[in-house]
């Protein structure tokens, strides 16, 4: 019974994803209605989240699901996501014509898969974890069946993806096998010894779990996925299942496999130079603002795996933090996409940008802040979550690390600029509408005002983060 | 607690930036947000103007400090002002105001926007002249990069686009370098607070490869001669504003940041490199002297002079002199006012030409002479013509070059004699020679904003020029103490014994 309280908002999901589908089966034309109580549970699994001890720090389930500091606040963080993609797509999707009762329960779904992936502390409850969350993602990028790019990217997300986790999934019985258990903390005791087999799982465990971020090179899905999908799932793919794939990447690599970090650490390295400089440079022929940010974000996650390449809990403690700041910025760069509408039609070419600060000051001047946010200028948030990575970095006195990394978010720097060009120097095109919807409007001043203010008072985030404990 | 004068002068810009973006102005031509402009960067100035009054000359330690905690266990936000940085604080209060007064003429559209620009602008470069702390000059220098794409960007000329991204990328590049030899600081000494940092001193074994990575950002930001290409672009695209505040302050934050941060963290390192900085040197004030005789367009003459006068400022730091150090801080002074002031005469034949080629000028003392004697009084002092400031600063470095090498000080002042050349010339060209050209007889004289913007920037280029006194004053104790503390003449000594 102990157990079961403490799992108490994954049961609350549990429940109203039941209560919700049966409600929306019997219910006639009752999707906008599915779709705000779902945006209300996800309120109230944050409440019951907050609610438990901060302090708690247990295994439950035959050491099996981990509540502690880390899953509270990946939690946390993973359904505040949520609960603002929930609110800024909600105009999108009734406008684009997919808003039916799946939508929003097949995102509860994908969340729920992610608090699992989020809490695991064993193989099968991670890959468990994994597959609901990639299941419901794979109908999701298909959401809006009428349009090729859209069923295509659903397809080829499928395919990858059912590869990678082939691939996991051979991993992990590798490691089963020579390690005699699926436990984290079990493997760590039975693994004092290295044997190749071992390390061929790690590998396999790693290229699964790289997929899921998109990490070069197996990022080849990201580009069209995120194209392709409907926007509202672009924002949701390009969030929430980094925070799980990431906290994910802790967990494995920082207990089961800690003492074997000369095994990983090379591959994560690997990576993540590979990410940021591959990210940089195929976004600048980009002419798509959704394929864009998929390069961009792939260069990101690069920054976030050289935080955790570090194998300190400094470094680890520099990747949430970066993690969280990419968050709110790519929050407010989708709420940016999500405003450039005219007659009931989206856009999303840079070109559509053309001149937009004539027409639109105010949201020129967010998305002025998200991007140069997003090339890590200061003083504004993103700069401070380089910053940290590379104090991090430079700690473990990884220069060749630091020194790429700079030189990418130069290149990259170069794209973004190259879209503030297209919003300030270039002639006004045709003005959009500048009626919103009021989740969305309070989305977008919030993240960028939290891109803005971030300077004035940088200790909060990094306080509450050093709290949390890694081992 | 005493009241926080320096963060109010990092702050009011701001805060006067934020007022005019959210009040709405009455009429389209945006005039209260301008009164509003013009009355935040003067508060600033006189505010900066008690600063050195109040400030005391005869001290060595910094003054007026303020230290809170920003990120805890980590970063203090820490700044203050010695003898060095009250200076070019009050240069860049001096200056931004007679931007804000110029916008009128230049400034056609987006008035609104070019004044939050240059307010946030001016924010960054007091903060970076005041800031005691690494991470928070970084902060600043680093910040001050938006504004100014946005400025060259949106009000430039016809190539403003290509000009804005060299400009921008070009400098980001060269700073990247210099935030991981921060980072390495902090985890070398455990502190980047710069008091302390002076205190404790870096281990030598560390000093060149920090050193060169400080000195890749500030060498693109002087900018030194084989990384000076992103300058001429810059000037001659950005509007006259913009041209003004980088000639006069931005370029000043490397020159600045050789001598508080190259100089006073790195001695071994920079007594090492001196070979390197003369060298370099020597080739921006020969080299890009030579240059700017040839050049058609007078905003890109004035922007290879640029180059060439912080060649000199570059060469009077490495010297490692008290004249040295103290002349390329007055020249710095000097050539912020005569390229500030040189950039406005540019701009004032432009607004009515619309050209900046120089042959299709000539003639204009006929018919603008109140034009012509501003222009001569700049010229001279861009020359170094005893009595302007120019002088002053030129005259100190050479001297401080002579006493360390007299090759060098020789090549450098024939450096002197090209800038005469090409500045004489400029002149000559422009406002002596016929009146050929139909378009040029219709030009009307100074208006009265442009003569007070100009006539402002005359007396202190002449004031100082006699009476170097009390800028030389202000900087005396600090340099001194800045050679006394890392033993640069000692150091001196011992490397020309071998």
């Amino acid at each position: 019974m102990e157990n079961l309280q403490l799992i108490i908002p994954e049961l609350f999901i549990s429940i109203m994803i039941m209560f919700l589908l049966i409600f929306g089966v019997f219910k006639k034309n009752s999707s906008q209605l599915v779709y705000n109580l779902t945006t209300v549970s996800l309120v109230a699994a944050l409440a019951l989240i907050i609610n438990l001890d901060a302090q708690i720090q247990s295994s439950l389930f035959n050491n099996s699901y981990n509540i502690d500091s880390l899953a509270r606040f990946m939690k946390i963080l993973l359904i505040l996501s949520g609960i603002f993609v929930m609110l800024s797509s909600s105009k999108y999707i009734q406008i684009s014509k997919i808003s039916k009762i799946e939508y929003p329960i097949l995102i509860l779904c994908s969340i729920l898969g992610m608090m699992v992936m989020i809490s695991s502390n064993d193989l099968i409850v991670f890959y468990m974890g994994l597959e609901l969350q990639s299941l419901a993602l794979y109908v999701l990028a298909s959401f809006n069946r009428d349009n090729l790019l859209s069923t295509e990217s659903g397809l080829k997300y499928f395919v990858l993806s059912a590869l990678s986790s082939g691939l996991l999934l051979y991993g992990c019985s590798l490691i089963y096998g020579f390690s005699e258990t699926t436990n984290f903390n079990q493997i760590m005791v039975n693994t004092k010894e290295i044997e190749y087999g071992l390390t061929f799982g790690i590998v396999f465990i790693l290229v699964g779990l790289a997929f899921k971020i998109s990490a070069v090179p197996f990022h080849m899905w990201a580009p069209d996925v995120y194209q392709g999908s409907p926007t509202s799932v672009t924002v949701f793919f390009a969030l929430l299942p980094k925070i799980a794939a990431l906290t994910v990447f802790i967990r494995f690599l920082y207990i089961p496999f800690y003492e074997l970090g000369d095994q990983w650490q090379m591959i994560i390295i690997f990576l993540s130079i590979a990410s940021m400089v591959f990210g940089a440079v195929a976004a600048i022929g980009q002419k798509n603002l959704k394929r864009l940010i998929a390069y961009s974000s792939i260069s990101h996650m690069g920054y976030a795996l050289a935080g955790l390449s570090t194998g300190t809990t400094q470094g680890v403690q520099s990747s949430i933090t970066y993690i969280t700041i990419y968050l709110v910025m790519n929050l407010a760069f989708f709420s940016c996409l999500f405003m450039l509408k005219r007659n009931d039609e989206y856009y999303e070419n840079i070109d559509d940008l053309s001149g937009l600060s004539k027409n639109h000051p105010l949201l020129s001047l967010s998305l002025l802040v998200v991007l140069f946010s997003l090339a890590g200028i200061p003083p504004l948030a993103g700069f401070f979550a380089k910053f940290y990575i590379f104090v991090a970095v430079i700690n473990e006195k990884m220069y060749f690390l630091a020194i790429v990394g700079l030189l990418a978010t130069v290149i990259a720097a170069f794209y973004y600029l190259r879209i503030i060009k297209i919003i300030y120097f270039d002639p006004e095109k045709e003005k959009f509408e500048s009626k919103h919807n009021l989740g969305l409007k309070f989305t977008l001043v919030a993240s960028t005002f939290f891109i803005l203010a971030y300077f004035i008072y940088p200790s909060g985030i990094v306080d509450i983060i050093s709290q949390i404990n890694i081992n | 607690m005493n009241f926080p004068i320096l963060s109010s002068l990092i702050l009011l810009p701001t805060i006067g930036a934020l007022f005019i973006f959210f009040v709405r102005s009455s009429n389209s031509q945006y005039q209260s947000s301008k009164y509003v402009a013009l009355f935040i960067t003067l508060a600033n100035f006189f505010l900066s103007l008690y600063l050195w009054i109040v400030f005391d000359k005869s001290i060595v330690d910094f003054q007026f400090v303020e230290e809170r905690e920003w990120i805890s266990g980590f970063v203090n936000y820490k700044v203050g002002v010695d003898g060095i940085s009250i200076l070019f604080i009050l240069l860049t209060t001096f200056i931004t105001p007679i931007c804000v007064i110029t916008v009128n003429a230049t400034i056609k559209n987006r008035l609104k926007d070019f004044l939050i620009a240059i307010l946030i602008l001016e924010t960054f470069m007091i903060g970076v002249f005041c800031s005691l702390d690494l991470v928070v000059f970084y902060l600043f220098f680093e910040a001050g990069l938006i504004p100014m794409f946005l400025i060259i960007g949106i009000w430039g000329g016809e190539r403003r686009v290509y000009s804005a991204f060299k400009f921008f990328l070009y400098t980001l590049l060269g700073s990247v370098l210099m935030l991981v030899a921060i980072i390495s600081i902090y985890w070398i000494t455990g502190t980047t607070d710069v008091i302390k940092l002076y205190e404790l001193g870096i281990d030598a074994k560390y000093q060149n490869l920090l050193w060169l990575a400080f000195f890749s950002s500030f060498a693109v930001k002087t900018p030194m001669w084989p990384v000076h290409t992103w300058l001429p672009d810059a000037h001659v695209e950005a509007p006259t504003a913009g041209s003004v505040l980088l000639a006069a302050i931005l370029l000043k934050m490397a020159g600045y940041g050789f001598i508080r941060f190259s100089l006073g963290l790195f001695p071994d390192a920079s007594l090492y490199f001196v070979p390197l900085v003369y060298t370099l040197s020597l080739i921006a004030i020969i080299y890009t002297s030579l240059v700017a005789l040839m050049q058609e367009d007078m905003k890109k003459l004035i922007a290879y002079s640029s180059v060439a006068h912080m060649g000199f400022v570059t060469l009077g730091i490495f010297t490692m002199t008290q004249q040295g150090i103290e002349g390329s801080i007055f020249q710095m002074i000097s050539h912020g006012l005569v390229s500030a002031a040189l950039f406005l005469c540019v701009g004032v034949v432009y607004d009515r030409l619309h050209t900046r080629l120089i042959n299709r000028y000539g003639g204009l003392v006929s018919i603008m002479p109140k034009y012509a004697i501003v222009f001569m009084v700049f010229t001279l002092g861009a020359l170094g013509l005893p009595g302007t400031s120019g002088f002053i600063g030129e005259f100190l470095v050479l001297m401080g070059a002579f006493k360390k090498n007299i090759l060098v000080a020789t090549i450098a002042s024939l450096g002197v004699i090209l800038g005469a050349a090409y500045m004489l010339w400029l002149y000559k060209r422009i406002i002596f020679g016929k009146l050929i050209n139909e378009d040029v007889k219709k030009m009307v004289d100074l208006k009265r904003f442009e003569i007070v913007t100009l006539w402002l920037l005359v007396l202190p280029i002449i004031f100082f020029g006699f009476y170097p006194e009390p800028l030389i004053n202000s900087i005396e104790v600090s340099v001194a103490n800045m050679i006394d503390m890392n033993d640069l003449d000692k150091i001196n000594k011992l490397a020309l014994g071998d």
